[in-house]
């Protein structure tokens, strides 16, 4: 890949190696696994690259492939079994000793198949007749379905996020992403007051901490909701507030109480934020959102240098994504939006995440080293 | 497309910038807030980690608060620890693993964890952080004389009450000995803290945790006839030589208010033709509640408040551990301050006068009343914190002694002066005379509403030629105990120990 953009391998190697480190500083047994996997990820990466090295756009001709599979990847935890419920949501797909997340390849799969749909169809979609936004709905009511099912807030807006974002690169309508984030407003009010889980969220978001005892649906009695169910998000933002300016230190930081026990739970995947910002400061975390930053404008400088609708929008879908993701994630972490655990890319804790985001990251690559030998040929 | 595609990067990148702006807010703009926090499970631990300042008193060889250093997982950490247990409970407090804390040990918590902030100290803090060292935090050196204060522990027994002892001109706290009082110690053992909740002392229901010497609020009674006296001499309206009829009673609104049988007197006694200093000399409640009915109760009023009354007295401790003293009433919400509009209308000046109505009081404002008079009229200023120091040694902070403003001119506060020795050389305060040393002082036997028990107190100075000291003594629920029989024993034992220690 010669003519691939400078920056992305680069970006993404800084965010993986400080993820990796956190993850050593956390916990080393976990650092050892994570390195392992993330050998896997490079080899899965350098094998993609090999396979589409003369053109990736032959992935358009198995869109509807792409299509199905994302909806298989979606729903498989939910089949009985193999799947698996962490913590109020059901993602995990546990097979031979071996767990993952389908959902983080489930992610890709729909950024190819949106990509491939949407060109072919973003003219006629612009017209606005019924009958091709039928596939279009399908995806709507599949987003919901997962997060009705799984209760994920989380992915269920990432999926839908992106399909947004990628309805409006397509068919330039402002109107159409109003209308779809009407209706997944609508749709996220009927899941709040269906699922309980997700109305914790909500709770835990607006209000984490209470002056009186509340019911505390973890162990059934009353308790300040600090000291129950919103206990890791505040717990994570007093992670956040120790780091201060300059942080402790890499390594210095406080994440075990007197006894030994680890405070925040899931420190180093949904919450490896908190950590770092504990350990770098402010000045490290502002660096690290930087870092994600730079990569997502490469990511959409590729999608403009991209020469056809395809490429455009699949670049772009990537990019999105991943920035979606991280911004999920933080902003959930930091009362932006409420928390829903989801890794955060390329730098938390887990096979399937690292395995994703360097598919991601290998799309990017195809793409911009396509349209940099179309710009300039020799 | 890439007009889209330009201003889908845009809308990305923002949505990033709302993360560093986010980020920002909780480090910088809410960090403190959150690390006050009580639930904050990462300053529980770090607290740990801080080598605490000591608190000791600048003289004498005991050490209030000390630590006791445990090395847990290739960690040290810093447990608190109290080595003089109940000596000065109330005012020193305690520092708990569930960042429960109380006394100075809470109000002084920046400077014992060494977080006082400016820029030198910052800079050196963020050093020792990164560096790995411990970081350490300032010692407090009290005011309060430990033997002194040892002594009036055990003076007052088992008896509920208070002492409280000033350099009258430094405005230096020596002694602030509140009973019951209970081992710091206890507050972090399993159970401990409830263990210290139902410790009861002499007087039956009463909690080992409240400072009486702060917030404590009792009924003055005579010993507010200071402040009368003092409003009956400075405004000019009487003189020590002023003549009174006491007929053993004084009317108000229509009814006797019989004098108060005190134990030099026999019962209730019929004085007869006397002046304002016997009146004061043998505490003549109908002598003072006609001077409150000629001065009026604003006027006595506005000299308490020229003392202190009706404002929270300056000291180091956490400021709901101290009470300003004045009229309080009952409401729903319980008890009150209370500061009429028209005091004239509000307030019958007459039992006011003899400190009765609904006049509430702390031990260590009516120390800071005997203080002011043998200050020559100005109220020094009471403090507990002589210095803070550094943990290399340097001076953080050093008290200077200052005063809160003149209450009364020099002439009535010498006047003043010579009617509390008559007091202790021939009245109501007799035992608390000291061999060789002039002893100035006011008894105060305040009705309870229990029939023959009382709240007993003696307040005083000496030298009275050449003032040092001033103790204030109040015990509760004193079956027929009366100030002049309980409370000056203790505060005589108290000052002959400042005098000669």
């Amino acid at each position: 890949m010669p003519r691939a953009d400078p920056y992305l391998l680069p970006l993404a190697g800084l965010l993986t190696a400080v993820g990796l480190t956190e993850i050593y500083r956390l916990g080393p047994a976990n650092a050892f696994k994570q390195g392992l996997w993330i050998v896997i990820a490079v080899a899965v990466f350098a094998g993609t690259l090999i396979w589409l090295r003369r053109d990736y756009r032959v992935l358009e001709n198995y869109k509807y492939l792409f299509g199905l599979s994302a909806i298989a990847l979606l729903f498989m935890p939910l089949l009985p079994g193999i799947g698996q419920t962490v913590n109020g949501a059901r993602l995990w797909v546990h097979a031979g000793g071996l767990q993952f997340q389908p959902g983080e390849l489930g992610k890709i799969a729909l950024i190819v198949f949106l990509a491939a749909y949407l060109r072919e169809k973003r003219e006629v979609l612009a017209q606005g007749r019924l009958k091709d936004w039928g596939p279009l709905l399908v995806i709507w009511g599949a987003a919901m379905m997962v997060l009705f099912v799984t209760a994920d807030l989380g992915s269920a807006l990432l999926y839908y996020g992106i399909f947004l974002a990628m309805l409006y690169l397509a068919t330039a309508r402002l109107s159409f992403v109003a209308v779809g984030l009407g209706l997944f407003l609508a749709g996220s009010v009927a899941v709040y007051k269906g699922t309980p889980h997700v109305r914790d969220r909500v709770t835990n978001w607006l209000h984490p901490w209470t002056t009186h005892a509340v019911y505390c649906p973890l162990s059934g009695g009353r308790a300040l909701r600090q000291d129950c169910q919103s206990y890791q998000e505040v717990q994570s933002l007093y992670s956040i507030a120790h780091g201060g300016f300059g942080g402790t230190g890499l390594g210095s930081g406080t994440f075990t109480n007197a006894a030994g026990h680890q405070i925040i739970p899931d420190l180093n995947t949904d919450f490896i934020y908190s950590a770092l910002a504990q350990e770098l400061g402010l000045i490290g975390a502002a660096a690290l959102v930087l870092l994600y930053m730079v990569f997502v404008l490469r990511g959409f400088r590729v999608a403009l240098m991209a020469g056809e609708g395809f490429s455009k929008l699949l670049a772009a879908g990537l990019t999105f994504g991943l920035a979606l993701q991280t911004f999920i994630i933080i902003g959930g972490i930091l009362r932006v939006i409420p928390l829903t655990g989801i890794t955060l890319p390329l730098v938390s804790y887990g096979g399937s995440s690292v395995l994703s985001n360097f598919l991601v990251l290998a799309g990017l690559m195809l793409v911009s080293d396509r349209a940099n030998r179309e710009v300039d040929p020799s | 497309m890439n007009r889209q595609l330009r201003r889908l990067a845009l809308v990305t990148v923002l949505m990033l910038v709302v993360l560093v702006g986010a980020t920002t807010y909780w480090q910088a703009w809410a960090a403190g807030g959150l690390q006050d926090k009580q639930d904050n499970a990462i300053e529980r631990v770090i607290q740990f980690t801080i080598q605490r300042g000591l608190i000791v008193p600048e003289s004498g060889k005991v050490t209030f608060a000390a630590n006791r250093k445990v090395r847990v997982k290739g960690q040290t950490f810093f447990f608190r620890r109290y080595p003089t247990l109940g000596l000065a409970a109330q005012t020193i407090g305690y520092s708990t693993a569930s960042r429960s804390q109380a006394g100075l040990e809470q109000s002084m918590n920046d400077y014992l964890t060494g977080s006082n902030t400016n820029l030198s100290n910052a800079f050196q803090r963020q050093l020792d952080r990164l560096g790995g060292g411990t970081v350490k935090g300032n010692k407090l050196v009290l005011s309060l004389d430990p033997s002194a204060q040892a002594l009036a522990m055990k003076q007052l027994g088992h008896n509920c009450g208070a002492v409280v002892a000033m350099n009258i001109k430094t405005g230096a706290v020596l002694v602030l000995a509140s009973t019951p009082t209970y081992n710091p110690n206890l507050i972090d053992q399993p159970g401990g803290y409830a263990k210290v909740l139902k410790i009861r002392g002499g007087c039956g229901s009463a909690s080992a945790l409240l400072p009486r010497t702060t917030k404590g609020l009792y009924t003055p009674g005579s010993t507010f006839k200071m402040i009368t006296a003092a409003a009956a001499l400075d405004t000019g309206k009487f003189k020590p030589w002023s003549r009174f009829y006491d007929p053993g009673y004084c009317t108000e609104y229509g009814k006797p208010v019989s004098n108060a049988g005190n134990p030099d007197q026999g019962g209730t006694e019929v004085f007869g033709n006397v002046t304002l200093a016997q009146g004061f000399q043998h505490s003549i409640n109908s002598v003072f509640c006609n001077v409150g009915k000629a001065l009026g109760a604003k006027t006595v009023l506005d000299y308490a408040k020229r003392f202190g009354f009706y404002s929270t007295p300056p000291l180091e401790t956490p400021a709901d551990e101290r009470a300003p003293s004045g009229l309080y009433t009952y409401t729903k919400k319980g008890r009150v301050l209370f500061n009429p509009r028209d005091p004239n209308t509000a307030v019958d000046p007459g039992r006011l006068a003899f400190g009765q109505e609904r006049m509430l009081a702390t031990p260590l404002q009516m120390a800071m009343v005997a203080a002011t008079i043998a200050n020559k009229g100005v109220v020094p200023r009471p403090y507990v914190v002589q210095r803070i120091v550094g943990p290399d040694g340097s001076i953080v902070r050093d008290t200077k002694s200052s005063n809160l403003g003149r209450a009364i001119k020099p002439k009535t506060a010498a006047e003043l002066n010579a009617m509390m020795v008559s007091v202790v050389q021939g009245g109501t305060g007799t035992a608390a005379q000291i061999p060789g040393v002039l002893v100035a002082g006011k008894t105060g036997t305040a009705e309870t509403g229990v029939p023959n028990v009382y709240t007993a107190w003696f307040v005083c100075f000496a030298p009275a030629d050449n003032p040092r000291y001033a103790v204030a003594v109040v015990l509760e629920k004193q079956l027929n105990g009366f100030g002049g029989v309980v409370s000056a024993p203790i505060a005589k034992a108290v000052l002959q120990n400042l005098l000669h220690g």
